[in-house]
């Protein structure tokens, strides 16, 4: 694989994003409140999952307004997302300096072949899984972070769980085979061979592996993290909930301390309601943002 | 010689590369997230990371007596936000830093993430200067230095790198590069009898 000084500058933003909480915003009013209670960075997209759900209609890039004004009033890294395959709207959001782009399910695809030829940028992209074939896949289009897809919006988390755990358990395998079965994965997993290798030699995704889609509680948070995700993305979690801001604190320190239940029960204490659930099975097939 | 125990400050950021780096150097990392796991280390390095979310995190878990305490006499070393953690002041009202070394930081100062890059800088260890690749992400700048500060690190004629005793600050990130040379250096730094 490439591994230019412009890869090591990509994947060393995501490094420093570990063991932290990035939460979706609407708004420079939103993006405050997420840095205020210890956000890492902040993804600027026009209507959070849950309301691309409920309202439908196609969903695009969020206006190039709001986010230069969340641009404006934060000062961590300001993510924003494309749609799969509009390398135009990337190249928008690359001249609009934002710090990485999320080439992403939750939109509406623009193009249903081809995703961006994420080398062509120089700022970084994080894409979505659902399992190591689809992850190292994007790797190799260029993609320095990867994340679960989940099933965004619907504030359920077993998708998520079964997507990290999917990944998780295949690079274990990948762990004990010799050179020929490698090779058969990745013709399989339609993945260069190389990168297949790597992971297998790593024992790891090559790049960041954070957990997204249906986390809504600091319980989650820890989930994930204990499955293996090093920092989680909340979508609807956080600005759908009854308090906001205090379940984005607690979201944030149950995520720094996953692997201590009492913390994770001391940040789960001051909270209001979560935001509404769906069971998966309620969900139209069509529906399912994890397919895209 | 028993390994030393080298605590790393893992609230959030890229930890888990420092941890790397000082098991490369045969000695013992330690992750700190409380009180009682600051107690059980000699020296500590903050990593690089989100300053706003590093400061928010030590207040809520009560670590800023106890990293200050510590910070008077045991060797500390911050890269990137950890500079503007250990930094005298900032440019941000937002951060209130430990003041544990005497310089005054800029975030972001570089610009944003389009703006980071990789270079070859100078680091003067053990005073022999020498060449070393520095990478810089959404990098702070160290805007000036107190008379008791020595700078030992300088990238495209900036002060790059600074100490003052026990306290170093760097505002690269020698652990994402496979030079451990300034790794090394911090696990040679000593205590200050007090």
């Amino acid at each position: 694989m490439l591994k230019d000084s412009s890869w090591k500058l990509k994947v060393g933003l995501a490094e420093m994003l570990k063991g932290g909480v990035i939460m979706d915003v609407t708004t420079a009013e939103q993006a405050k409140i997420a840095q205020d209670a210890g956000a890492v960075a902040v993804m600027a997209l026009e209507r959070v999952p849950a309301d691309i759900r409920k309202q439908g209609g196609v969903a695009r890039m969020a206006s190039v307004e709001v986010i230069a004004q969340i641009k404006q009033a934060v000062s961590v890294p300001v993510m924003a997302k494309c749609r799969i395959g509009h390398f135009a709207e990337a190249q928008v959001l690359e001249a609009l300096e934002v710090d990485y782009i999320d080439e992403s399910e939750v939109l509406t695809p623009a193009d249903e072949e081809f995703h961006v030829d994420k080398w062509r940028f120089k700022t970084p992209f994080v894409c979505g899984c659902r399992d190591l074939g689809e992850a190292l896949r994007r790797i190799s289009e260029g993609a320095a972070m990867i994340r679960t897809k989940g099933e965004a919006g619907s504030g359920n988390i077993v998708e998520a769980v079964r997507h990290m755990r999917i990944v998780m358990s295949h690079i274990r395998r990948l762990q004990g085979m010799n050179p020929d079965e490698l090779k058969r994965e990745a013709q399989e997993m339609k993945a260069p061979v190389e990168v297949v290798e790597e992971t297998a030699h790593l024992g790891q995704l090559p790049v960041p592996n954070f957990a997204a889609g249906g986390i809504a509680t600091p319980a989650d948070a820890s989930l994930m993290m204990q499955l293996g995700a090093q920092a989680v993305f909340v979508g609807s979690g956080i600005f759908k909930s009854s308090d906001p801001p205090a379940r984005a604190k607690a979201i944030v320190q149950a995520t720094t301390h996953f692997s201590d239940p009492r913390a994770v029960l001391e940040a789960s204490r001051p909270l209001g309601a979560p935001m509404d659930g769906l069971d998966i099975r309620d969900i139209p097939e069509e529906n399912l943002l994890q397919y895209r | 010689m028993s390994k030393q125990t080298v605590g790393v400050l893992a609230l959030q950021g890229d930890f888990g590369l420092h941890c790397r780096m000082i098991e490369r150097l045969d000695a013992r990392p330690s992750l700190v997230r409380t009180v009682e796991n600051l107690r059980e280390v000699d020296r500590l390095i903050i990593p690089g990371g989100e300053s706003t979310a590093i400061q928010l995190l030590i207040d809520t878990f009560n670590l800023r007596e106890p990293l200050l305490e510590f910070g008077r006499r045991r060797p500390v070393w911050g890269t990137c936000a950890g500079l503007i953690v250990l930094s005298d002041s900032v440019d941000d009202p937002a951060i209130h830093p430990l003041k544990l070394i005497d310089i005054s930081a800029a975030r972001n100062a570089y610009g944003r993430q389009i703006d980071s890059f990789i270079d070859e800088g100078t680091a003067c260890i053990h005073a022999v200067t020498q060449p070393f690749q520095m990478v810089f992400i959404r990098a702070p700048k160290i805007v000036s230095l107190g008379s008791h500060v020595t700078p030992i690190a300088h990238c495209r004629g900036e002060v790059v790198g600074a100490m003052q005793r026990n306290v170093l600050v760097t505002a690269f990130h020698p652990e994402l590069t496979d030079n451990p040379a300034f790794h090394e250096f911090f696990l040679e730094l000593d205590a200050v009898s007090l």
